[in-house]
């Protein structure tokens, strides 16, 4: 982790919408987010938290909306941008066949990031990894498939962390240790976007909150900043 | 992406001021002209497939080999040409909507898919009409009729993708995919006849050397030709107009 | 990077060996099924015979094909593919170079003993080698781009129907390139057409199973 080079990053939405099923969902959301800030996505099922979170990590095309990153506006499917991004989605993007270890290796090699045995022993056993390096992947239950899931965003050492749903199928210490690796992102100056219907546990004041659906009304920007 | 969100809304105003052929790439704007010209092209078809095959089937003389069985090229050499055409010119709207992201181009595209597919059959059928009196038999797998068939197989393709895609944007791309993925083919049919020595005769029209038909003849299959690019344009402008009804209506549940 | 794809692929074929071997058996059942039907008149067979290797070994080929990018969909992996570091064609060049290690090699071990099984000439068997060793390449990537469209939906057809259309010039001059050598006739032209199908394929699929693979994730 390198927190002066993370310093200067910082995440702006302006007038993002999202349309579903020929419906428009959303309109017109803008936020922003500064290094070391973290932004919780609320909202009912169907809200849109699921489709903000892959237009940002570009998988999805933006009909409408600006994305800028570290103050340069562009789009969010380019390469400069990708690099920086861990995306979680609602699986762990791993295969069952293959052991978790060596999910990991390549889900480390896809990006970019070199493999230092020590780095991983460690951050698995914060996960309570640590015995279940050489179990096929579909032997492990939800939770673990979920705390291998984030092993693989800590091992990224990206800056923004785009995370869908971590705590589904995590225990209460599960839920600990995600809160607690949150922690240390933001402070070491990770940004973080995390959609949730359970809240984190994380003192007041750390994180700001965007509820996809209470927005005050659907046509005047949200302001989320911290 | 703002750009065209906006520029759909305020098409209707621009209409009135004065014509420009660009204005037709929104679907409101496209929808109106395509209403007022689709009956005028239906009309042309009509006229030019009455004067088309008056000439071909009245005027022009009997053949010297084969007889009065020849006439079947007033409707088997403009299908066939009009399957190429058509399957090229929807190839490219494919291509500029997957390039640009136009709206209306993918409609147009699947538009002109099932005349193509259409001209086709008639291209296949009336030459294996026609070659049963010729040629003794009712298929051959000669390169030409060969690649024809092929085309046949790429339309259905196409069609069949599109229609079992339900997000339309991907319907859209993944079709423009597989319509420019077999563009190759469309060279291969033309080309055919000189590449490979077939049973099907050479072309009798050629881009450097007058035609080596008969005037009558050459008037007849040209009118007809006429006749199915005015019949094709006026399907594919009533069927673009459905298509713009069917999306704009998916898009107001 | 390409190489961990690489070796990632080797190990899934390892693990979960009745995929990759069902395409030989299927190839093999099918080239026994003709003479079976049709009576084991040699003449005729010999005559067949590049046919119906040809059309064996592409519907091998297709086979449970639609399922090459389904898994990497179902357990969320192909998003980290389209976020990779590496160019997702590229990626994707090397899954199907990989696929086609595991698909074809088999099939091309076993080309001459069901070209013998035939009455084919020696020469003919060699030909037949070299026009498979060009040509299903060409028929792995068309089967991965047919993949990579209708992933997501149901039904095996559909990827057949839209495969089997830009496969058949390539059925055609390797069938074409085995039927000339099995008359003593030189069989250049038709192997440089298949080279020439094989370079075009190379140029323009791996882009297009990438665009088509972004599609299914929107």
């Amino acid at each position: 982790m390198e927190p002066t080079a993370w310093a200067d990053l910082s995440l702006a939405v302006s007038g993002w919408g999202c349309v579903r099923n020929g419906r428009v969902l959303l309109r017109e959301l803008s936020f922003e987010l500064g290094a070391g800030q973290l932004l919780v996505l609320k909202g009912r099922n169907g809200a849109g938290k699921s489709t903000l979170l892959r237009s940002l990590a570009g998988l999805m095309p933006w009909r409408a909306g600006r994305l800028a990153w570290a103050g340069q506006t562009l789009a969010p499917s380019a390469a400069p941008y990708q690099q920086q991004l861990a995306y979680l989605s609602h699986q762990a993007g791993m295969n069952d066949a293959l052991t978790a270890l060596e999910n990991l290796r390549f889900a480390l090699a896809l990006q970019d990031q070199a493999w230092n045995a020590a780095h991983v022993a460690r951050t698995l056993a914060t996960l309570g990894l640590q015995d279940l390096g050489a179990r096929p992947f579909g032997r492990l239950s939800q939770g673990q498939r979920r705390r291998l899931g984030l092993a693989r965003v800590v091992l990224s050492d990206r800056p923004l962390w785009l995370l869908d749903e971590p705590d589904n199928a995590l225990d209460d210490e599960g839920a600990l240790c995600l809160a607690d690796m949150l922690r240390a992102h933001c402070a070491a100056g990770g940004l973080a976007v995390v959609a949730t219907h359970r809240g984190l546990a994380l003192a007041e004041g750390l994180a700001s909150t965007l509820d996809l659906s209470n927005l005050p009304t659907l046509n005047t920007p949200p302001e989320a900043a911290c | 992406m703002n750009k065209l969100l906006t520029a759909t809304s305020r098409a209707p105003q621009a209409a009135q001021s004065g014509f420009r052929w660009r204005q037709l790439a929104s679907p409101p704007v496209f929808f109106a002209w395509a209403g007022r010209a689709w009956p005028w092209f239906a009309a042309l078809a009509l006229l030019l497939a009455a004067a088309g095959l008056w000439v071909g089937l009245v005027l022009a003389p009997t053949d010297h080999q084969q007889g009065e069985v020849y006439r079947i090229i007033f409707l088997h050499v403009p299908a066939a040409w009009m399957s190429m055409f058509i399957y090229l010119i929807a190839a490219a709207h494919a291509g500029l909507g997957l390039v640009y992201r136009t709206r209306l181009s993918p409609l147009l595209a699947r538009a002109l898919a099932p005349t193509g597919a259409l001209f086709t059959v008639i291209a296949l059928w009336t030459g294996a009409a026609w070659g049963k009196p010729t040629w003794g038999a009712w298929w051959v797998w000669d390169a030409r009729l060969t690649s024809e068939l092929i085309l046949l197989f790429l339309y259905l393709g196409y069609l069949g993708l599109v229609s079992a895609i339900e997000d339309p944007q991907r319907a859209d791309s993944a079709g423009a995919i597989v319509l420019l993925a077999g563009v190759v083919n469309i060279p291969i049919i033309y080309f055919s006849v000189q590449w490979w020595s077939t049973l099907h005769q050479g072309a009798t029209i050629r881009w450097n050397a007058a035609p080596s038909m008969n005037q009558t003849m050459l008037a007849g299959m040209l009118l007809m030709a006429l006749a199915c690019w005015a019949y094709a344009l006026a399907v594919a402008l009533v069927r673009t107009r459905c298509l713009i009804l069917e999306r704009a209506q998916e898009e107001q549940l | 990077m390409l190489k961990a794809v690489f070796v990632r692929e080797m190990r899934l074929a390892q693990r979960r060996p009745a995929q990759a071997l069902g395409g030989l058996l299927f190839f093999v059942l099918v080239g026994s099924l003709f003479p079976l039907a049709l009576g084991p008149d040699s003449a005729l067979l010999q005559q067949i015979a590049p046919g119906v290797v040809w059309v064996a070994a592409l519907l091998a080929l297709l086979l449970g094909q639609h399922q090459l990018f389904e898994g990497e969909l179902a357990d969320g992996s192909l998003e980290q593919w389209a976020l990779a570091a590496t160019p997702l064609w590229l990626l994707v060049g090397m899954k199907v170079a990989a696929q086609w290690l595991i698909a074809a090699v088999p099939l091309l071990l076993a080309a001459p003993v069901l070209g013998w099984q035939y009455g084919m000439t020696a020469d003919a068997v060699g030909v037949l080698l070299a026009a498979l060793a060009l040509g299903t390449p060409s028929l792995s990537l068309l089967a991965a781009l047919g993949a990579a469209l209708t992933l997501g939906l149901r039904g095996q057809l559909l990827l057949a129907l839209v495969v089997l259309p830009l496969s058949i010039p390539i059925l055609i001059f390797g069938s074409h390139a085995v039927t000339q050598a099995s008359l003593g006739l030189s069989a250049a032209p038709a192997l440089n057409l298949l080279g020439a199908c094989l370079c075009l394929a190379l140029l323009a699929t791996p882009w297009a199973i990438a665009q088509a693979l972004r599609l299914a994730l929107e």
